[in-house]
This record gives structure tokens, C-alpha cells and sequence, in this order.
């Protein structure tokens, strides 16, 4: 009986989260935005599902490919989300007019667009963190 | 012959890193229903001959496992995971309309180990409102897309909280010069 109840709220659970990164694809504006609503409660949304088959099916076999499940689905997204978004970024996907500060613009100009321009909106301990460009 | 990383062993002119062989024998046991003696022969076998076409260059200094860190860490990490799904954070994001402005920050480690760079963008995933857009593995520098930040404050805090999760990743899996890394830097 609480397995049951445990499953199905679980299974709810990770229903939801899915359905909050389908709005979040929907409702964001640009590519970037939307790649954080399509890695993060994605994520949540397997492991709730995942954790529901764990209750549901409790012997050894079943666990461990889900804990095997777990951890390639963790490790593997970040690493394509951030593909992605380098790709994005790279062939000029990303709306430059939605950034209030881009350091990895200035981090990938091999010469620095004039001494005066740095965008305003520095963090005051940011000054020793410019990485240089690759020469 | 001196210069073989540490728990390796040269095979021919390959050099097997025997933790490798070990965690491939996890993950192949894990697939299966249990571990019999059939089992783990064959996945040691199937790890042995992975690493020996798919040579990877050693992992130095490699990692570490410290468990009270790994449980603050773990901990840390599975509470940002179910914050980041939240209804109020997707909530926010949402109302805040087609024009919100976001910010790509620069964010460099105080480590310069490849593995506490990788950990860390992998945990940052879980983090929410940050993205790794890029990585700059020279200087550990990790590029961060930070959802709603548009203004100074925010991004400051976005900083601060990249920081403190390294300290917490290196605290689980670094070596001592990490840890010293991190000790030594009051930022």
C-alpha cells in the first residue's frame, strides 16, 4: 500500500518536472535559456520515474541498471547540453541584445574591441578573472 | 619503466590503468543481475580489451575519494537537483516575459586539476539558472550562461556559488593540492 502510494507519487513527480521543461521550451526566449529548461528538470523528472521502478520492482538486478541509468543519464547531459551550447554560442545563435555581460565574447576576440568598451556590469572582484584569449 | 602512473601496469606498449579496468567492471556487473563468478570474469575481460584499443592518457593526479565531503557533496547535489525543477523557479523564469536578459559570465576555478573542472561543470548542471556555454581547460575557466542575470549583484552571486560548489567537489574527490588550492585563496 505506501509502496503503491510512493510509486505513483513519484511517477506524478517526475510527470511534472518533464511537463515544466516542456513549458520552459515553450515559454523561453532564445536557445541558451531554453537548453537550461531541457537539461535541469528533465533530469529530475528520470530519476523521479526511476526511483518509482526502484519501489516498485525492490530486488537487486532491477537497482543497480537503475543506478547505472542514473549515473550516465547525470554525467552524459551536462556534457551534451554544454555541446550544444558552445555550438550555439560559436555560430552566432545566441542574441547578443539578451546578454547583459558576455565574457566569453571578449574571451574569444583575439584582440580586445577597444580599451574603453568592457560592458559596464563587472562584478567588482571580476578583475583578475578575464581569462586571456588563445593567441 | 619508472615513469608508469601509479596502479598501472604495461602490457606490451600499453600502459593499463588498473582503476579503469575496475570501475569498467562496476559498470558491467551493474548491467547484469548480480555478480557471479561468470560475470566478473567476463567483464573484467571486456574491460581489459577496452582499454587496451581505447588507450586514455592517465588521470594525474587523479582522484580521491573522501567520504564525508562525498556525503556533503552528494547531499548539496541532489537538493539543487529538486530545487532546479521546482514549479516557483520555472514559475519566475516564465512570468518574467520574452525580453529577459541573461548574462554569460567567466568563472575561473581556483584548481587547475581537469578533473575537479569536469566535476564541477557536471555538478553545476544541477545548479539552477547556470549552463557551462564553454570551458577553457588551460586556465579552468568555466563559461557560464546565468538565467535572469541582469545586474551585478546576481552575477556575483552566481560567482560565489560556482566557488563555494568547487570547494565542495574538491572536499569530496580532491588531492591535498587542491585542497590547498582552495585553503590558500580567501576570495
Amino acid at each position: 500500500m505506501i509502496a503503491t502510494v510512493l510509486t505513483g507519487a513519484c511517477v506524478l513527480a517526475g510527470a511534472g518536472a518533464a511537463l515544466s521543461a516542456g513549458l520552459g521550451l515553450l515559454r523561453l526566449p532564445d536557445l541558451l535559456s531554453r537548453m537550461h529548461a531541457a537539461t535541469k528538470p528533465q533530469a529530475v523528472g528520470l530519476l523521479m520515474v526511476l526511483v518509482a521502478v526502484g519501489v516498485r520492482f525492490p530486488t537487486g538486478g532491477v537497482i543497480t541498471t537503475l543506478l547505472l541509468v542514473a549515473l550516465l543519464q547525470l554525467t552524459t547531459v551536462p556534457i551534451a547540453a554544454h555541446m550544444v551550447g558552445r555550438a550555439a554560442y560559436r555560430t552566432g545563435r545566441v542574441p547578443r541584445h539578451l546578454l547583459y555581460v558576455d565574457e566569453l565574447d571578449e574571451a574569444l576576440s583575439p584582440v580586445p574591441p577597444g580599451a574603453g568598451e568592457r560592458p559596464s556590469g563587472r562584478g567588482p572582484d571580476s578583475g583578475g578573472e578575464e581569462p586571456d584569449a588563445e593567441h | 619503466m619508472s615513469d608508469l602512473p601509479p596502479f598501472s601496469v604495461r602490457v606490451g606498449r600499453r600502459v593499463v590503468q588498473l582503476p579503469l579496468v575496475v570501475w569498467l567492471t562496476v559498470i558491467w556487473l551493474l548491467m547484469w543481475d548480480g555478480p557471479s563468478a561468470a560475470n566478473v570474469a567476463s567483464g573484467v575481460a571486456v574491460a581489459l580489451v577496452l582499454v587496451l584499443v581505447f588507450p586514455l592518457p592517465p588521470l594525474d593526479p587523479g582522484l580521491r575519494i573522501r567520504p564525508v565531503g562525498l556525503v556533503v557533496f552528494a547531499v548539496r547535489f541532489a537538493f539543487d537537483l529538486l530545487r532546479s525543477a521546482g514549479p516557483l523557479t520555472w514559475q519566475a523564469f516564465g512570468s518574467a516575459g520574452r525580453d529577459t536578459v541573461n548574462s554569460v559570465i567567466g568563472v575561473t576555478l581556483r584548481t587547475r586539476s581537469d578533473l575537479i573542472l569536469a566535476g564541477t561543470a557536471i555538478a553545476l548542471s544541477a545548479v539552477p539558472g547556470t549552463l557551462v556555454v564553454d570551458a577553457r581547460l588551460a586556465t579552468s575557466t568555466l563559461f557560464l550562461h546565468v538565467l535572469g542575470g541582469a545586474d551585478d549583484a546576481q552575477l556575483d552571486r552566481a560567482r560565489a556559488a560556482v566557488l563555494a560548489l568547487e570547494r565542495r567537489v574538491v572536499r569530496a574527490f580532491g588531492t591535498r593540492e587542491d585542497l590547498r588550492a582552495i585553503a590558500g585563496d580567501a576570495r
